[in-house]
């Protein structure tokens, strides 16, 4: 890490071929895929920051699954799982509170350092937990990917329009018998999934980039729900990939890269819609 | 909530028999005991914190009773909500959605229903049956963002009589509407009922835009629900012990009444209101079946 020269990498072609780089790009797939869907269902809910807090509990158990020898995913996706479980009961408005959230943001945040102190290897691991390390992902991390994937989109097939439909329309939907509570919890339940399947990536502090930025971008391009997911997912999709690809060329960390995408995307949309609005 | 043990005739829509309604241990209102006839056009009215959207969660059956029974288009409230269509009042000022307009109307249709079901052609007939209805049919396209609040509150009575309901409940539709767009929902719910047949019920807490198409209303005064057809409850000593200030009635030379209240208040008037624990004190009705909640 010395050498701090910002040169092209004439041979980025032969990198891409290594068998890390063919993992980073799998994974990339599934993630882009689970985040393309839900980000749409978070903002629809205004819950983007919960979303965003959810990662911030997972960390804590990330670094204390590492200090107790066990996989940072479990870890992450246990205290990711009971945040969201116990966001969820409190009902869709308690992940609208700013203060709250912001507050459990902060002291899981400091709880997760406390953690990564007690050890030298969780200490170790910290930084690839707050900033990803897509190149480290394994062959068994992408199967319990894609895994999560299929079970993802099965459940969604099964409760798309009733979570749609509490999501856009709470108090309508509860009235017309829409179990809320237990939409409620399914929504966080599943986020919990993609947040761990998304901390591996871009790490807990980048993760909004990842996972709300496109589906925002997507929503400004497109008004269809099903048609702003499959935007959002491949905007997700391109950011990961160009990220690794661009990664290869020039030796910047692929977080950074796939969050400047991902950023630039958004800003674009942004951009694009304002214009078409003058 | 309770059996049904009265029997009820088939015109009645939603029957109050006794029913009381407490947040912790604060009574909202007590005794409401009345009918709704089907084919009505209802206000709810009230100052604020009476519990009139209280009353409208009662009939859907959100809202537990804490006494008495409610019976909703022949069931206990809650029981029939398939065929209620319900326009909330946080409708057009809380949403910022990125839905179109065809795809909010189409949520009232299909939004309940677990499972994969591709959208039907029936459907999206439907769906634009009901935005022509209310006018929107050139707004299908438009995100509910880009709407006014006008536009948005019949996107939401469209959504709510997509799926063919017999009783349509409002609450506060004409709130932060201009005049024009006020007109524009009332003369909607006016056809509504004369054409459809559909009872109609309302929570407002101005009554003057609707007193052209309104059958009956329930006062929440003293806190019991009264109902009254429209030529009882316009009583101006009884609008003005309702709402605090003074209000007068006035029958225009083409028959319409308007509730006016008076341009400014006299200092020396004091309003009598009175908080609905404070009433219960010493306002108590006679019922045959006298059944005292425990309060």
């Amino acid at each position: 890490m010395n050498d701090v020269t910002f040169s092209f990498d004439p041979d980025w072609l032969s990198t891409l071929t290594l068998p890390f780089m063919t993992n980073a790009f799998l994974a990339g797939l599934c993630i882009a895929l689970a985040a393309g869907v839900m980000g749409y269902f978070t903002i629809a809910r205004h819950s983007t920051f919960a979303a965003h807090a959810l990662a911030h509990i997972g960390l804590p158990g990330a670094t204390g699954a590492v200090l107790l020898g066990l996989p940072v995913s479990l870890g992450m996706g246990v205290f990711a799982l009971g945040g969201a479980l116990v966001i969820g009961a409190l009902g869709k408005r308690a992940t609208q509170r700013e203060i709250a959230t912001g507050t459990v943001l902060a002291f899981a945040t400091g709880l997760g350092l406390f953690f990564a102190r007690l050890s030298s290897s969780a200490s170790q691991q910290m930084q690839s937990i707050l900033f990803g390390s897509i190149l480290t992902i394994t062959t068994d991390q992408i199967i319990g990917f894609a895994i999560f994937d299929v079970l993802l989109l099965a459940v969604l097939a099964v409760i798309y329009r009733p979570l749609l439909f509490s999501s856009v329309d709470e108090q309508v939907a509860q009235a017309k018998g829409v179990p809320i509570g237990m939409m409620n919890v399914a929504f966080m339940a599943i986020m919990a999934g993609v947040i761990t399947i998304a901390v591996p990536a871009v790490g807990t502090l980048l993760i909004f980039a990842l996972v709300i930025t496109p589906a925002a971008a997507a929503n400004t391009l497109v008004t269809s729900p099903l048609k702003a997911m499959i935007v959002a997912g491949i905007l997700c999709l391109v950011s990961i990939w160009g990220g690794l690809v661009l990664s290869a060329m020039f030796p910047a960390p692929p977080s950074f890269i796939i969050v400047t995408l991902s950023t630039l995307f958004w800003a674009a949309a942004k951009g694009v819609d304002s214009l078409k609005h003058r | 909530m309770g059996g049904d043990t009265t029997t009820h005739s088939e015109h009645e829509c939603i029957v109050f028999d006794n029913a009381a309604v407490k947040r912790g241990d604060r009574i909202i209102w007590h005794h409401g005991s009345f009918t709704i006839p089907y084919g009505s056009v209802t206000a709810i009215v009230g100052t604020n914190g009476t519990g009139k959207t209280t009353m409208m969660r009662a009939e859907l059956g959100l809202q537990p009773l804490a006494d008495g029974t409610l019976t909703v288009l022949g069931k206990p409230a809650g029981t029939m909500n398939r065929q209620i269509g319900y326009v909330p009042q946080s409708y057009t000022s809380d949403i910022d959605s990125n839905l179109t307009a065809e795809q909010s109307v189409l949520l009232g249709l299909t939004g309940t229903r677990f499972g994969i079901h591709p959208v039907t052609k029936a459907q999206r007939a439907k769906t634009h049956e009901a935005m022509a209805f209310v006018g929107i049919a050139d707004k299908a396209e438009y995100r509910l963002s880009q709407l006014s609040g006008g536009l948005r509150q019949r996107v939401a009575i469209a959504q709510a009589l997509v799926a063919d309901p017999k009783l349509l409940m409002l609450d506060e539709p004409l709130a932060n509407l201009d005049l024009a767009s006020q007109r524009a929902v009332v003369h909607v719910l006016a056809r509504l009922n004369k054409e459809l047949g559909m009872t109609i019920q309302v929570v407002a807490h101005d009554l003057n835009m609707l007193l052209p198409i309104l059958t009956g209303a329930v006062y929440l005064l003293d806190g019991h629900p009264h109902y009254a057809a429209m030529n009882d409850v316009l009583d101006s000593s009884l609008l003005t012990h309702l709402y605090g200030t003074k209000v007068q009635v006035v029958t225009t030379p083409q028959g319409d009444m308007f509730v006016t209240p008076t341009p400014d208040e006299a200092d020396d008037v004091i309003p009598d209101t009175h908080d609905p624990r404070e009433v219960a004190r010493f306002h108590r009705h006679e019922y045959h079946h006298d059944t005292n909640p425990g309060a």
